[in-house]
């Protein structure tokens, strides 16, 4: 099996309004791959379709056109959804059960025995974080910290070979952030596929060994995370800051430059400049006002500009 | 890995095992049970003030709370069984699993009519005890065998609730399916009344109507327990027979329906 996800020019229509009714179309013709045994982030602003595109997968919406297929199997195969989990975005459980109810429950759909649903439950709340003695806790008590976990913790119960993950670090605080990283990396070394959607674009470039961005419903952009971004290498430039002397006092001269920008900052400036050439120039024009060089570094576009440009 | 997932009865057990569970601690059922044990209670009294028929009225008043609350519990539990989920979006998770829309709506029901069953059983129960304090047992094998015959009345009752829920709103499940409960009850007068019309159409339509919705006066045994009689066996094995067959067509239609949703 080449892919564990195969989406095949997928697209969703809605029909919103009553008495004139308009079709809207949240995804467009969405074709994507997605390589096993690697974590795929699923990037795009809100009301892109990434959530649309999930749940079409996990069949909770069925698709006006196109296909997809997880482990070589089309998303109708019930049978199939025994191999996946799903963690949707602001996990909604029943609120009247414990987290531990919660997930007895779900293993019972599985159907494991109870000897085996306890020892899950207790591995898998454990790993999410989930203090022991809010185990047997209502779920209307928890925060939406706590549900997150939860939801991460019902998504594994099965031991899927494929995990969807809608926004998992929505809602906790950056130590839960680096605990269910830490977690999603571990599934990874175990060899499960993780497809997630997310709007924490630091989370993708420490996680995600592919990416897609979708706009409007349509792919913007997918690939490799390190090719993507170096793919724009026409666009990396050099940042030299300088110190001891003022902004103002060079900037008619550094304008000069073709391509140079230059910022104001405490106690001197920051040049950007296009090419390497170009350093000569700006540090002759820096030391003819009395200021001196501080540091050169390239700027290599982030995942924020590639994001900010496609989506 | 779990199980190879061939056996959807587990599935469908463990959905109806969280249906009841959810009822159970929804506290508006124990005020119901509560609610019906204090009007059998009222039934002592009223039967102290009518002298001799202090049995009588208490199987009348307590099969009728009986019928009455159980119709409450199926209408108002039913309608927002599958309703609250969609809401609630808990069939997300249920959904990306390996369950069928099908086994999600049979668990379901089946969770509800076990909750009916229960509570049938705790009101029949209150009426024995009333009846047994009043001296009239002779009446308790027919409020039991009444009690059976409500509960089968309800199993439809449930089952029109959730197929109304699974294309409309609650409110207009509600109303929908109290008058066909309303209109069950008297659909045997459906049929006089096409033969009293003249038009051939108003009487095709009365018939349509009649054989269309259930017929819940084969579930009615009150008055006639309340006079001392036992339903026969065969009347019991009727309507278990007639229920279980429109209860099938109902949960097939709405499996058809819910199957076709998408969850937005």
């Amino acid at each position: 099996m080449e892919y564990a996800v195969e989406i095949n020019n997928l697209s969703k229509e809605y029909e919103t309004g009553f008495l004139r009714k308009k079709r809207v179309r949240a995804l467009d013709d969405l074709t994507l791959n997605v390589r096993p045994e690697q974590i795929f982030g699923f990037l795009g602003g809100n009301g892109a379709g990434k959530t649309t595109t999930i749940k079409t997968l996990m069949r909770l919406q069925f698709p006006t056109a196109g296909s997809a297929r997880i482990l070589g199997s089309d998303i109708s195969d019930v049978k199939m959804h025994r191999r996946i989990g799903y963690c949707p975005e602001n996990p909604y459980f029943y609120d009247y059960l414990t987290a531990r109810e919660v997930m007895s429950y779900f293993g019972e759909l599985f159907g494991y025995d109870r000897a085996t649903t306890q020892r899950k439950t207790e591995e898998l709340l454990t790993a999410v974080g989930l203090d022991e003695k809010d185990w047997k806790k209502q779920l209307r008590k928890y925060s939406k910290g706590m549900l997150q976990r939860v939801g991460l913790a019902q998504s594994l119960i099965n031991d899927p070979e494929v995990v969807f993950l809608d926004e998992p670090m929505s809602g906790l605080d950056p130590v839960g952030r680096r605990e269910i990283r830490e977690l999603i990396a571990g599934l990874r070394e175990k060899g499960v596929t993780v497809f997630m959607s997310t709007h924490i674009l630091s989370d993708i470039e420490a996680l995600c060994d592919e990416v897609a961005i979708l706009r409007g419903g349509k792919l913007t952009a997918s690939g490799n995370l390190s090719e993507l971004l170096s793919a724009s290498e026409g666009v990396r430039s050099l940042e030299i800051n300088v110190e001891g002397v003022a902004a103002d006092a060079i900037r008619d001269e550094i304008d000069f430059i073709a391509g140079a920008e230059i910022m104001a900052k405490p106690n001197g400036a920051t040049i950007q400049v296009a090419d390497e050439a170009d350093i000569d120039a700006v540090l002759q024009i820096t030391r003819k006002a009395g200021g001196h060089l501080a540091s050169v570094h390239p700027v290599k576009q982030s995942l924020e500009d590639l994001f900010v440009r496609t989506s | 890995m779990p199980n190879d997932g061939s056996g959807f009865l587990p599935r469908i057990l463990a959905i109806a095992r969280n249906a009841f569970r959810e009822a159970v601690r929804d506290r508006i059922l124990y005020n119901l049970i509560v609610f019906v044990l204090l009007i059998t209670v009222s039934a002592i009294f009223l039967g102290e003030l009518t002298a001799g028929q202090e049995s009588r009225v208490i199987v009348n008043l307590g099969l009728s709370a009986t019928l009455i609350f159980g119709a409450f519990i199926s209408i108002f539990v039913g309608v927002s069984l599958v309703w609250k989920e969609i809401e609630k979006k808990t069939v997300y998770s249920i959904f990306s699993k390996a369950v069928g829309r099908g086994e999600f709506i049979v668990g379901k029901y089946l969770g509800l009519c076990a909750t009916l069953g229960v509570n049938l059983t705790v009101m029949a129960l209150g009426v024995t005890l009333a009846l047994l304090y009043v001296g009239g047992s002779g009446l308790i094998g027919g409020v039991w065998a009444a009690a059976l015959l409500i509960f089968f009345e309800l199993t439809i009752i449930t089952g029109v609730a959730i197929m109304f829920s699974s294309f409309s709103t609650p409110a207009l499940s509600a109303l929908l399916t109290f008058f066909v409960f309303l209109i069950g009850h008297f659909s045997a007068s459906l049929l006089d009344l096409a033969s009293t019309v003249g038009s051939n159409s108003a009487v095709a339509f009365f018939t349509v109507v009649y054989y269309l919705l259930p017929n819940l006066s084969l579930f009615s045994f009150i008055t006639e327990t309340a006079n001392g009689m036992l339903p026969p066996g065969s009347m019991i094995a009727g309507a278990a027979a007639y229920a279980v067959c429109y209860d099938i067509v109902l949960l097939t239609i709405t499996v058809l329906i819910f199957s076709r949703r998408n969850f937005k």
